[in-house]
């Protein structure tokens, strides 16, 4: 038997944050050098009222109307989100009854950010396999933006909230092949939120600028950009060298990589580091933004449409936990 | 580890400035391209590349391309 991919949908909240914005408060930078260098014009932001869990039923809905898909036939739901509605229970649970599934269906959240994707995908492959569910609908959603400091411009820049849905089953346009996984947890505070879990539930009120580090508060987003940078430039290639290798293929074999859309300065020095032609790399951000587990479902939807997902294509994620993986679909 | 040889790397890390624009005496931090992710990019290249780890203090107290050089050099 094999897993593969059915159909995939994204939801972007309708509030957005443009560059003109983020330059009205931060008047040392100037639109033009925003959306050259980090690649993005806007992102979309949710209101106060507006959670992950909104956000991933409207993208299953999105699913479910374009693709034609009978919601009564889904047997599991994998949430990928760190901005879940309540601290418990899982959001992925009070999903399945918003979304009017079946009582019958396996649900749970998992904590990831920008590799969820390819760990979500890892684990529907196996309940696949091992016959334990038929249709998983694998959802990713963040709110990252509720997380970040007014202040902090460097991830307010770049992030920006959305959620995708993807549908996981026996029969599909993209098989699911063999994926490659690892994990740094020793770098765990370099990209983290500190406090409002058991380890810190108080907020530390400590928030400082480092000129070296940017914004640093434990209350809110804390990225090491330097150790986030050098982190990926040293995974990603011998990342994807291993995935190509458990798939039996090579650099050549691949038709279309499609990264982590972290921002496009920093995936296009690795693109460079790893000698991949602009033409098989996708990259799409601009109007999105980084929306963490999101950005990959959503730069394959935008693919499709663009006709450019055939033959081999390579995901890799890549990000907070240390965590990093990725896989090979093999495109009908 | 050649003063030419760095100069180009570190000039292959700018999108819109060109190559020519890139000397041993260039003030890079008054480059209008020079910002935080080019010098993330550079320092992960001086590791990469020539096995030295360097940070944004050293960088920023290097005027020139050849100050940066020779830093990176003494380490």
């Amino acid at each position: 038997m094999k897993a593969y991919i059915k159909g995939i949908a994204y939801y972007l909240p309708e509030a957005v944050l443009t560059n003109e914005e983020l330059v009205e408060q931060f008047p040392e930078w100037t639109v033009d050098k925003i959306s050259k260098k980090v690649g993005i014009s806007e992102r979309h932001i949710t209101t106060e009222d507006e959670t992950a869990g909104d956000l991933a039923v409207k993208a299953a809905e999105k699913l479910f109307s374009e693709r034609n898909i009978d919601r009564s036939q889904i047997d599991f739901v994998l949430l990928c989100t760190q901005s879940p509605d309540y601290h418990l229970p899982s959001t992925s649970c009070i999903i399945q009854d918003r979304l009017g599934l079946s009582t019958k269906c396996g649900a749970f959240d998992f904590n990831l950010g920008c590799s969820g994707y390819e760990y979500g995908l890892a684990v529907a492959k196996g309940l696949v396999l091992g016959g334990i569910a038929n249709n998983i609908l694998l959802l990713t959603a963040e709110t990252y933006t509720k997380y970040i400091h007014p202040l902090d411009k460097g991830n307010r820049t770049i992030f920006g909230d959305g959620a995708t849905a993807t549908l996981v089953s026996n029969e599909g346009f993209a098989e699911i092949c063999e994926f490659g996984l690892g994990t740094d947890g020793s770098g765990a505070e370099q990209l983290i939120v500190k406090t409002g879990c058991a380890r810190q539930f108080k907020p530390a009120n400590d928030y400082q600028v480092n000129e070296e580090c940017g914004v640093h508060s434990s209350d809110n987003l804390y990225m090491n950009g330097k150790a986030i940078f050098d982190f990926t430039a040293d995974v990603v290639p011998r990342l994807i060298e291993e995935t190509l290798q458990k798939n039996g293929i090579t650099m050549d074999d691949v038709d279309l990589f499609v990264f982590h859309q972290a921002n496009k300065y920093m995936i296009n020095y690795i693109r460079k580091l790893m000698d991949i032609e602009k033409d098989k790399f996708f990259i799409f951000m601009e109007n999105v933004g980084n929306t963490v587990s999101s950005t990959i479902p959503i730069a394959l939807c935008e693919a499709e449409k663009e006709g450019r997902l055939k033959g081999k294509v390579v995901l890799a994620g890549f990000g907070v936990g240390l965590s990093y993986g990725a896989v090979v679909l093999n495109i009908r | 580890m050649e003063l030419k040889d760095f100069i180009q790397q570190f000039a292959e890390q700018f999108d819109d400035t060109d190559a020519s624009e890139i000397d041993a005496q260039t003030s890079f931090h008054d480059l209008e391209e020079w910002d935080s992710l080019i010098a993330l990019a550079v320092l992960n290249m001086t590791e990469k590349r020539y096995g030295k780890r360097i940070t944004f203090d050293d960088m920023k107290k290097c005027d020139t391309v050849e100050d940066l050089f020779n830093v990176i050099l003494a380490k």
